[in-house]
């Protein structure tokens, strides 16, 4: 995953000084000495898949966006994602001598563990800023908690990403105020969206014995389900919605049972390092 | 002579492209501590958008560390057919200018 144009590109047209910055970067991660437990890997894939997944379901956003400014803004998280899960992915791979490439690109499908919910697919724009607002506070309040892991590439994983990650939030929450108060026909959109969306949010807070492994390396799901209702409900609150009550739909994401729609993204995602082994780009 | 800077009108919920959105002007204050610096221009449905669009169109790489956006039609700029009577009158006119003068004699620091 070379994000070559990202990091080297138009430099130019900046009225400012452009700097890179100093963070944790995935590529510092996978030369890391330091080596994560198989409990530790196995979570980091979940955390990893969920990004990895997202991202890419942003990414069909480019070219396609509403208006150029929002293409801009969906692309740009969506690369923050994609950080976040080659960061994730690097560091699991260490685990088992792979790197992000290996995980990201040559695994079947029942060996993903991303959640139903990022694989929905984007919909109209309502029903993408209303997955965003799912997963972005969810992620927020995940991140903060791991900010605390006792593993510490984990905790500085998180550190880094909780930034981005309130972002998203606060772009995700801009959008659901403006679709929620703006026309009758934006509310009515937002509104089905959350529908549609609702049932797959229950697989977000799911335990697994791997959390009982974890200790305090890991946040268990289930802890983080009371804030995110509480949340998600004052910002529909404030937009004017109601929280749905659909029921929870059967989703076992984590057991790598997932949703029709991951093996078409997956075949998008994968033709072109597994047909041209080795290629880079 | 002075007229704000030209946009696109806006007809509230006739249209659903790009120029439904109005024009903001961006100004981003790069960490060395400099004024903000004009750094284009961006559309957005409102003000706080505007500032969320700014972020990710003109700080993507650490660019910055403190933007502001303007409203386009707020800013009034000058006529460009007017460029002769605004800004040649200098021209000419070196006494404005502290090189102009020689130090005077006696005088030690100036």
């Amino acid at each position: 995953m070379d994000h070559s144009l990202d990091s080297y590109g138009d430099a130019t047209a900046s009225a400012t000084r452009v700097t890179p910055g100093n963070a944790l970067r995935p590529e510092d991660i996978a030369i890391q000495p330091e080596r994560p437990s198989q409990a530790v890997a196995r979570y980091a894939v979940r955390l990893g898949d969920d990004s990895l997944i997202l991202s890419h379901r942003l990414s069909e956003w480019v070219s396609r966006a509403p208006e150029l400014e929002e293409d801009v803004a969906l692309g740009n998280i969506a690369l923050d994602l994609l950080g976040h899960a080659r960061s994730f992915l690097s560091y699991a791979g260490l685990a088992w001598g792979k790197t992000e490439d290996d995980l990201a690109y040559f695994r079947e499908e029942e060996e993903f563990r991303s959640l139903h919910l990022v694989e929905q697919p984007n919909g109209h724009f309502g029903v993408t800023i209303a997955r965003q607002l799912m997963v972005s506070i969810y992620q927020d309040l995940l991140y903060a908690g791991l900010t605390g892991s006792t593993d510490n590439t984990l905790a500085a994983i998180s550190a880094k990403a909780s930034k981005e990650v309130a972002y998203h939030r606060d772009h995700a929450v801009q959008w659901t105020l403006r679709l929620g108060l703006g026309t009758e026909e934006s509310a009515r959109r937002m509104r089905h969206a959350l529908e549609i969306l609702w049932p797959y949010v229950n697989e977000l807070f799911l335990d697994e014995p791997l959390h009982d492994e974890l200790g305090d390396a890991g946040v268990r799901p289930s802890a983080l389900k009371a804030a995110w209702e509480r949340e998600i409900a004052a910002v529909l609150e404030e937009a004017g919605l109601e929280v749905p009550q659909t029921r929870a739909a059967l989703c076992k994401g984590r057991q790598g049972e997932h949703s029709e729609h991951l093996g078409y993204i997956l075949a998008e995602m994968q033709v072109l390092a597994r047909k041209h082994p080795g290629a880079t780009w | 002579m002075a007229q704000p800077v030209a946009t696109s009108p806006t007809e509230e919920g006739q249209r659903h492209d790009g120029a439904a959105w109005p024009l903001w002007e961006v100004f981003v204050r790069s960490s060395r501590g400099l004024s903000h610096v004009h750094a284009g221009s961006l559309h957005a449905p409102d003000a706080e958008m505007a500032l969320r669009n700014a972020r990710d169109l003109y700080t993507r790489r650490n660019e910055g560390v403190s933007l502001w956006v303007v409203a386009s039609e707020d800013i009034i700029a000058s006529d460009p057919d007017a460029k002769g009577e605004f800004f040649e009158s200098p021209q000419g006119k070196d006494y404005r200018h502290a090189t102009y003068y020689k130090k005077s004699e006696g005088v030690k620091h100036l």
